[in-house]
């Protein structure tokens, strides 16, 4: 599909606001509708037209492997990373409260972490899924 | 509508037809979702649903044939079953309280306590991302916990067949 200047450059624009929507969709996630799985899901939809379009290869150079290998964990242990700050920090397991000077900070603290840990484990296995998938059409990939 | 789509996908045997037909029972269903005021979820149905396994579906189908098998035999004993546990929840939601009832149990246990003290106690004006990730912090946990370990489960599996195939076997 590399050749068609129609799409190139329409995927060229949208991806900005795929992405540019994306965080506005995680981090207005407090007031508006949206959070972070919808947020990951944006994102990697974001990478995945990219891919389709440019090529799997292309779209490995802006991601690559390794780093959304990374991301599936590093996802998990942010999340609860939370939890155990919430211990250290002399409350309960992902207890929000004791991580700001007041509790409505601590909260709103707690929440954006989280939910950054959702995005970044989202983001990574989808994009996973869709490197392993379309990576095995022409023998194998990576 | 979304009854049309659904006949249409079980009759359809080209398979590129059905991915697409799902895209658009997906996007339906966002609609439905934001006409129950459940703007979370609709989005999330429309980005995973509509998007995400669509270009899945697709890149499957690039790996195998376009074109469904004729079926080996009447598929009668499904259609029964189907229609039965059809019929029982059918006959279920007749016991149900009635659509939006406030007085309904589910909206007296805890959930009215969210809604009367989530913004102030957690300072967040959307209701759903404070249940989520606040009241429900453990659950949601759980949640990332299950999409992780898909991603592993996929990794470990198509790893190892591309494994074999470089060792030289068929």
């Amino acid at each position: 599909m590399r050749n068609y200047l129609v799409l190139r450059v329409i995927a060229k624009l949208m991806i900005m606001f795929m992405v540019l929507f994306a965080l506005y969709v995680q981090f207005h996630g407090d007031f508006g509708p949206g959070g972070g799985f919808q947020a990951g899901v944006i994102s990697a939809a974001a990478i995945v037209f990219y891919g389709i379009i440019f090529g799997l290869p292309a779209a490995r150079e802006v991601v690559p492997d390794r780093l959304v290998e990374v991301m599936i964990a590093a996802g998990v242990l942010l999340y609860a990373g939370v939890g155990v700050a919430g211990l250290l920090l002399g409350g309960n397991y992902l207890d929000y409260f004791v991580l700001g000077a007041d509790p409505v900070d601590g909260q709103h603290r707690g929440i954006f972490w989280i939910e950054m840990g959702v995005l970044i484990t989202v983001a990574g296995v989808m994009l996973k899924i869709f490197y392993m998938f379309a990576g095995r059409g022409d023998g194998g990939g990576e | 509508m979304m009854a049309v789509v659904t006949v249409v996908i079980a009759r359809q045997r080209n398979l590129f037809a059905v991915v697409i037909l799902f895209g658009i029972y997906s996007f339906l269903m966002a609609t439905v979702l934001v006409a129950l005021d459940a703007v979370d979820v609709a989005m999330t149905e429309a980005a995973v649903g509509a998007g995400i396994s669509t270009i899945l579906f697709l890149s499957a189908l690039h790996l195998g044939k376009g074109i469904e098998m004729k079926p080996l035999h009447r598929p009668f004993l499904p259609l029964v079953v189907a229609l039965a546990t059809g019929a029982a929840l059918a006959y279920g939601t007749l016991g149900l309280p009635a659509f939006s009832d406030s007085e309904a149990p589910i909206h007296q246990h805890v959930a009215k306590r969210y809604v009367e003290e989530g913004a102030r106690e957690t300072g967040v004006p959307n209701i759903v991302t404070a249940v989520l990730a606040s009241y429900r912090g453990y659950d949601t946990l759980g949640e990332v916990t299950v999409v992780f370990t898909a991603g592993i489960g996929v990794i470990a599996l198509l790893r190892r067949v591309r494994g074999r195939r470089r060792g030289g076997k068929p």
